[in-house]
C-alpha cells in the first residue's frame, strides 16, 4: 500500500494524525483564522504566513465516493472492490477529506459493503494503530 | 486592449497525423516526424520555414530533436503546456499569441504518443503528478479514473443525471467514429446493452466511460491571416482561444473549494467567449475533450450551452449526433477514435471547417474545440 509522501506544508497534519489527531491548518492572524485545506505556506485571503493546526471533531458526512475496479497497482487490486469516499467535514462543510469507509480502526479498506455506503451518510474519524495504517485517517459509520 | 489582437489574425493551415493503434512499431519521435512532415506538406510550407513550435509538457519528444530530425529552421518561440490533456487547445493558442505579436511567423503544434503500447502514468508511483497526491493516493484514489468518477459520483447525486445521460456521450462518439475509417473503433459498434453490462473500471464509470489507449500523433501548422491566404488549404481562423485555471482550484483533485462540480471550462469559456463575435448558440460542431464521458456534461455546462446541472439532460434525444442539437466529437474523439491528449480532436475542428469530416456537419461554419475538463484547461473557438 502507498503511504504518503510528505511535503513541508503536510508534515505537521501527519505529525498529529500519527498521535490520532485530526488537525486543519488555520490562518493564525487574529482578525482572519480562515481553515485551508490542502495546507499551504500563506494564506489565500489575509496572506499572512502564521498558521496554527486546529484540532476537528472528525464528524462528517460521505459527499462522494467510488468503488475502484483493476487494473490498480497491485497492493490495491488484490482488495478490489474497495471503497474510496470524500468525507465533508461538520465543523467546517468546505474542508473535505478522501479516505476510507471501514468497520472498524484496523479493518481494510473493502470491509464495508458498497450497498451501505450512501452520499450523506454520518461518519466519524478514527485512527489505525496497526502497522499498515499507521496515521492514516479513517472513517466508520456513525450509525454502522 | 490595445492593437488587433488575436481575433481571426492566425489560422489553420495544415493538419497531420500517423495512423492510430493499440501499437505502433515506429518511436514516438518518428511518429512525432511523419505528423509534422504531413502536417506541413498539407499546408504546401518548407519545414525550412517553421520558426515557432509549441507542445505539452508531458511530450517527451523535445524541440531539439524534433527541429534537427525534420530540418526546421531557426526557431524563435517555442513553448510547452502543462497539466496533460488541458494543454491541447493552449499549443495552438500560444502560436496564434506569437505569430499574431511578430514573435514568429509559422508554427507547428504536436503530439506524439505511445500510450497504447507504453506504461500507464499513473502506475508509476516515483513520480509525483501535479495533484495532492500525499492527500489522495495512499487511498487507493490511484488513477484518472478515480478522481473523475469522485465528481460524476457526486454530480450524478446532485443534478439526478444518470448513467443513460453519460451512454448517450459514448454512443455519439462511437457513431462517429464507426464512419471514420481512421478511428480504432471503425468497426465495433456500441449498443446500450454492452454499455449497461460492460466492467467497472472505478464505480460509478465503466469501461466505454473511459478513452481509449493509443499510440498515435498529430500535428498542426499556424500562419497568419494574410499567409494563410495563400497555402494549399481552405484557412480555419483561430477566432478566439483561452486557458483556465480558476481561483482555488486544485487539479482533477477539485474536492477542496466552494464548488468542485465548477471547473476550468467555467473559467476558459468566459474568456472564450468575452473575445468572440459568437455564443454558444451559433456553435455549429463541438470537439469536446472526452478522456471521460462526463467530461461532456460538464464541458457542456461551463461552455454555456445548457445551464449548471443540465448536462445531463442535454445529451437526451440524439442532441450529441450528428443532426442534433450541437453534434459532437465527429471523429469519434479520445472515447472512440483515438486518445492522443486531445489533439485529434484540434484536427477534426479544422477538417469539419474544410468540409472534409468523415460525419460532416453540413455548411459548418463554427467549431469549439476543448481540452480538458477537471485540469487547468484551454479551448478554442475555430471559423471558416
Amino acid at each position: 500500500m502507498l503511504t504518503p509522501v510528505v511535503d513541508d506544508d503536510g508534515a505537521p497534519f501527519w505529525e498529529y494524525a500519527a498521535r490520532g489527531e485530526l488537525r486543519v491548518q488555520a490562518c493564525a492572524e487574529p482578525d482572519c483564522g480562515e481553515l485551508r485545506f490542502p495546507p499551504r505556506p500563506c494564506c489565500p485571503h489575509c496572506h499572512s504566513f502564521d498558521s496554527e493546526w486546529r484540532r476537528m471533531s472528525g464528524k462528517g458526512r460521505v459527499w462522494s465516493y467510488v468503488v475502484p475496479h483493476p487494473p490498480l497497482l497491485p497492493d490495491y487490486a488484490a482488495v478490489a472492490p474497495y471503497n474510496v469516499i470524500v468525507v465533508e467535514l461538520a465543523d467546517a462543510p468546505r474542508i473535505r477529506f478522501v479516505g476510507n469507509l471501514v468497520s472498524g480502526p484496523e479493518a481494510p479498506i473493502n470491509s464495508i459493503a458498497q450497498e451501505r455506503i450512501r452520499i450523506g451518510a454520518k461518519v466519524q474519524v478514527v485512527f489505525a494503530e496497526g502497522e499498515d495504517g499507521t496515521g492514516l485517517p479513517r472513517w466508520v459509520l456513525e450509525r454502522p | 486592449m490595445t492593437g488587433a489582437g488575436l481575433k481571426d489574425a492566425t489560422a489553420v493551415v495544415g493538419i497531420g497525423q500517423t495512423p492510430f493503434a493499440k501499437q505502433l512499431p515506429e518511436s514516438e519521435k518518428a511518429l512525432a516526424c511523419r505528423a509534422i512532415l504531413a502536417a506541413l506538406d498539407d499546408a504546401g510550407i518548407s519545414p525550412a520555414e517553421v520558426d515557432a513550435l509549441a507542445s505539452y509538457t508531458m511530450e517527451e519528444t523535445d524541440e531539439v530533436e524534433v527541429a534537427k530530425a525534420v530540418g526546421f529552421g531557426d526557431l524563435t518561440f517555442f513553448s510547452k503546456v502543462g497539466y496533460g490533456g488541458g494543454g491541447s487547445c493552449a499549443t495552438v493558442a500560444h502560436l496564434a499569441a506569437a505569430v499574431a505579436t511578430g514573435q514568429a511567423t509559422v508554427g507547428v503544434a504536436w503530439r506524439s504518443r505511445k500510450r497504447g503500447s507504453g506504461p500507464r502514468p499513473w502506475k508509476n508511483t516515483a513520480v509525483q503528478l501535479p495533484t495532492p497526491a500525499q492527500w489522495t493516493r495512499p487511498f487507493g484514489l490511484l488513477r484518472p479514473a478515480d478522481e473523475i468518477a469522485m465528481l460524476t459520483r457526486r454530480y450524478l447525486h446532485e443534478f439526478g443525471a444518470t448513467r443513460d445521460h453519460l451512454f448517450n456521450v459514448a454512443l455519439a462518439c462511437r457513431n462517429r467514429a464507426n464512419q471514420n475509417p481512421a478511428a480504432m473503433m471503425y468497426e465495433r459498434p456500441l449498443t446500450r446493452d454492452m454499455y449497461m453490462t460492460s466492467r467497472w473500471i472505478s464505480e460509478p464509470l465503466c469501461l466505454f466511460d473511459n478513452c481509449l489507449e493509443t499510440d498515435g500523433a498529430l500535428a498542426c501548422v499556424i500562419v497568419s491571416a494574410e499567409r494563410a491566404r495563400d497555402c494549399r488549404q481552405r484557412p480555419v481562423y483561430v477566432h478566439s482561444a483561452a486557458q483556465g485555471l480558476p481561483a482555488q482550484h486544485h487539479g482533477m483533485v477539485n474536492y477542496w473549494n466552494d464548488d468542485p462540480l465548477t471547473g476550468p471550462a467555467w473559467t476558459a469559456a468566459r474568456h472564450l467567449w468575452k473575445h468572440s463575435d459568437f455564443t454558444p448558440e451559433d456553435v455549429d460542431v463541438a470537439q469536446i475533450y472526452d478522456a471521460f464521458t462526463p467530461l461532456i456534461p460538464l464541458s457542456l455546462e461551463g461552455y454555456g450551452f445548457c445551464g449548471r446541472g443540465e448536462g445531463g439532460a442535454f445529451t437526451e434525444g440524439g442532441a450529441l449526433e450528428i443532426g442534433g442539437r450541437l453534434p459532437l466529437n465527429t471523429s469519434g474523439g479520445g472515447l472512440s477514435e483515438a486518445y492522443v491528449h486531445g489533439f485529434n480532436l484540434i484536427n477534426e475542428g479544422v477538417k469539419q471547417l474544410r468540409g472534409t469530416s468523415t460525419a460532416q456537419v453540413p455548411g459548418a461554419a463554427t467549431c469549439l474545440v476543448t481540452a480538458g475538463e477537471g485540469v487547468p484547461t484551454s479551448a478554442l473557438l475555430l471559423r471558416t
